[in-house]
């Protein structure tokens, strides 16, 4: 059969300026990553120590699965602003339930239940009322962060279990425990993205939710599961936090949100839906995470480590207006 | 030929210049020609009717009339000048109103403010709006319209007939000169519909020229001083109107070859097919909305054709089968068995596909691949242990593209960058996918170019074979004719006519539509 081209570059004649510009578009923010590391291990004082390397891994890891979940939820057209106060609430409540006598694995369940089930009720009142996920997020922002005080009175709870602080503080060969839930986290987020039917209609709907329902996919079904992947993401976050910081602690994880939505943006995924990789987000953490050990390293002042991190992400956006239009 | 040239000759009683004359208008869509060569002419103080299907190309003359959209062709001479409009704001200024269909009003605004929106707002010393110039400038209005409505009140609290009087108001509000009005009775009660004659015939004292766009002959006949017939795209003729009648009309609208397009062929005869039970029977079906108590059935390996005009409630029909508007009456039954479709998902269990009547925003899932759209309704054959299995996708969405012909560089093509009859070939297989056992079809060819449409016409004749019951809502009757076994016409959400297809002629059917008891 007469195979006809309608794309508007005819592929017959690609020229180097097309094709460079199809490898950015591929690889796009990897490049600028690559950039990054490459400028920081010339001119930052023992960046590339294995040491600081596992360093900047594990101080990212937190943001890193946030950012898992926020990509789903991003996907489709959401927005997820819960989840650092969600972090806090299954930290406090892992904690205190190992602190009284549990064992540890069921303290640790129960922490990413906590974050499981906040994630579906926002699921449910942004599918099925339809309410605006900001605002759905938002409200339970502040009531999970108010649950966390009000349990602790608003005073960090002191891990008592040993086994407990290895999930944040232990290693395995050498590599800090928080690197391997990061890498699995990713791995099976990738699985489900690509290789699931949920992961396909995440991007149905991203793209055109009318369409998808009138293709037949559940919406809301889908809506709901996403918030609670996003939400369960979270809590594990919340207990491996705690055993980081031995304690569980109501005030942990504020705004840390906001660095999870500026990775995903960074990672290339469309704030309309739809159009996005996990890799991205990858990507965007580890940009973010670079930027700020190197600058750090460098003794830039913290303060202006925020402007430049600030600047970074804008910029990062407007590439992708760029990117998207051509 | 000769007597319409004669026609177009004949000036309006009054011998003066045309206050608007359009001259050889052209303008094309992505390469389809939707208007060619169209001359008209407006004098002060007539109505004049533009006539013409569906499709025909109305809106777009309306539109450029006002400044929405430039022609690639042609001359508009407005009060002796030769003008050529980049904003609708432009026409606006120039005393060029449109009252559109569809009522663009502000809901959360006082009538007074979206009488006067489109005039610069007289302000105080210190910058601000003068509210109380705003509410007596919009009540003078309204008065000179006969209308006692409270400027100060909400639009959202009116009526849909109120809100047309404040469209109107709006529209004098600028002191139009050219008034186009799109079907401005469409959703106005009989008592509505006179008041709004007395302001017409108000108007055309004034010396206000009307373009008035209608279906209805009644109303054509009762208020109109002249006519343009326009097809495909074409001006068929224009005349004063006490020189034709309905049916003299209704001809010069259809009035065209069925040559172009694909004719199926109708070897079986129809008694043998009323033996067969029929795949999709409807009794008695309402819908909370248009559509009235209407029953129907369709049989296997056959194409019913649904006609009407915009608004007759076929495509409401259509989505209360497909469990997208509620059932409030009546029964759907599928193969003798009673069903209920409460949402598609039931209505896909039940072997109904249904490709919508808007590709953009209903039929495509935009940024994936002709692949995934094909195969999305369908990723559940094609697990294991949850995993999708991307080689026999693959196989299959190759096989999907070659069948039906779509044309794309690759099944990994992003499904937006393809033309918009090979978009629709993706939406029919998204469903072929699924193994169908009714195919409900809203405008299958919307927009599309006439080799497409020929392959898509072929595509549902060859799944008709193979056993499909196919409903086909068209409004463009040389493809119902073309391509039905039977036609239904539908007027105002009741069923008004059922022809065979060997009765049916586009007269007829346009005679059904348009609500004229013949």
């Amino acid at each position: 059969m007469m195979n006809i081209n309608v794309q508007s570059t005819n592929p017959t004649v690609v020229t180097f300026k097309d094709r460079s510009k199809q490898v950015f578009n591929q690889l796009g923010m990897l490049i600028i990553l690559a950039l990054l590391i490459a400028v920081m291990s010339v001119i930052a004082p023992n960046f590339t120590d294995s040491s600081n390397i596992l360093n900047v891994l594990k101080q990212s890891s937190i943001t890193a699965i946030l950012a898992a979940g926020m990509t789903v939820v991003i996907l489709t057209g959401g927005i997820d602003l819960s989840v650092g106060s969600t972090l806090a609430l299954s930290g406090v409540i892992s904690v205190l339930l190992s602190n009284a006598g549990a064992p540890v694995g069921l303290a640790m369940l129960a922490g990413a239940g906590v974050g499981y089930v906040a994630g579906a009720i926002n699921g449910y009142l942004t599918a099925v009322p339809k309410l605006p996920a900001f605002i759905v997020t938002l409200g339970s922002m502040t009531y999970l962060r108010g649950l966390a005080y009000v349990i602790t009175g608003g005073y960090p709870v002191v891990l008592a279990s040993e086994k407990f602080k290895f999930i944040g503080a232990g290693e395995i060969f050498g590599i800090p425990t928080p690197i391997y839930i990061m890498a699995i986290v990713y791995f099976i987020m990738f699985v489900i993205l690509k290789y699931t039917m949920f992961g396909r209609h995440v991007y149905a709907i991203g793209g055109n939710e009318e369409a998808a329902h009138l293709t037949g996919i559940k919406v809301n079904r889908t809506l709901i599961n996403v918030y609670s992947i996003s939400g369960l993401l979270a809590g594990i976050s919340g207990v491996v936090m705690a055993g980081r910081l031995f304690s569980g602690q109501p005030m942990v994880g504020i705004a840390f949100e906001l660095d999870a939505i500026a990775a995903v943006v960074l990672g290339g995924t469309s704030f309309v839906g739809g159009r996005g990789r996990i890799q991205g987000t990858i990507i965007g953490v580890l940009i973010v995470a670079v930027l700020t050990n190197g600058m750090t390293l460098l003794n830039v002042d913290y303060y202006w480590q925020q402007v430049v991190k600030g600047i970074v992400i804008v910029i990062a956006v407007l590439l992708d207006r760029l990117r998207s239009k051509n | 030929m000769n007597e319409t040239k004669k026609q177009q000759m004949q000036h309006p009683s009054k011998n003066e210049q045309p206050i608007m004359s359009m001259k050889g208008v052209a303008k094309q869509f992505s390469g389809v020609k939707v208007l060619q060569n169209v001359d008209i002419e407006l004098f002060k103080g007539e109505v004049h009717a533009l006539m013409g299907e569906n499709g025909a190309g109305k809106s777009t003359l309306m539109k450029i009339m006002a400044g929405v959209y430039q022609p690639d062709g042609g001359s508009i001479i407005y009060k002796g000048e030769d003008v050529r409009w980049n904003h609708p704001m432009d026409a606006r200024s120039k005393g060029i109103s449109v009252i559109h269909q569809e009522i663009s009003l502000s809901p959360n605004l006082s009538i007074g403010e979206n009488i006067l929106m489109g005039t610069s707002l007289k302000k105080n010393r210190m910058g601000l709006i003068k509210w109380n110039d705003i509410y007596e400038k919009a009540e003078k209005i309204l008065t000179s319209i006969g209308s006692s409505l409270d400027p100060r009140a909400d639009v959202s609290s009116l009526s849909v007939a109120q809100q047309q009087m404040v469209e109107i108001a709006r529209a004098l509000s600028l002191n139009s000169e050219i008034l186009i009005m799109d079907e401005p009775t469409a959703s106005l009660t009989d008592k509505e519909i006179e008041k709004l004659f007395t302001i017409i015939d108000e108007l055309k004292r004034k010396g206000v020229a009307i373009v008035y766009i209608s279906h209805r002959m009644d109303e054509i006949f009762k208020i109109s001083n002249r006519f343009t017939v326009l097809r495909d795209g074409r001006m068929v003729t224009s005349g004063p109107i006490s020189e034709t009648n309905p049916t003299h009309l209704v001809k010069l609208m259809v009035g065209r070859e069925l040559n172009e397009l694909f004719v199926r062929k109708r070897s079986e005869n129809d008694t043998e097919k009323k033996n067969q039970q029929p795949v999709l029977e409807l009794k008695g079906v309402s819908d909370k909305k248009i559509v009235k108590n209407v029953s129907l059935k369709i049989y296997p390996g056959e194409i019913v054709g649904l006609a009407g005009l915009v608004g007759a409630g076929r495509t409401e029909l259509v989505r209360t089968i497909f469990g997208l508007s509620e059932l409030s009456e009546g029964e759907i039954i599928i193969e003798g068995n009673l069903v209920q479709i409460k949402n598609p998902i039931d209505a896909i269990k039940l072997g109904i596909a249904h490709v919508p009547e808007s590709r953009k925003e209903q039929g495509l899932l935009p940024n994936l691949s002709v692949k995934e759209n094909i195969m999305m309704a369908q990723y559940f054959q094609y697990r294991k242990f949850r995993i999708l299995q991307y080689k026999k996708i693959n196989r299959e969405a190759d096989r999907y593209i070659q069948e039906l012909g779509v044309r794309t560089s690759s099944k990994e093509q992003n499904v937006m960058g393809l033309s918009g009859g090979n978009q629709q070939k993706v939406v029919i297989a998204k469903w072929l996918s699924i193994g169908p056992k009714v195919l409900l079809l809203d405008e299958p060819t919307r927009g599309v170019d006439i080799g497409a449409k020929t392959e898509i016409h072929k595509i549902i004749n060859q799944l008709a074979e193979k056993g499909l019951a196919v409903l086909m809502i068209s409004s463009e009757l040389p493809e119902i004719l073309g391509v039905s076994d039977r036609i239904i016409v539908m007027h105002e959400g009741r069923l008004r006519a059922e022809l065979t297809h060997a009765e049916a002629t586009q007269e007829k059917i346009m005679y059904y539509a348009t609500g004229e008891v013949k």
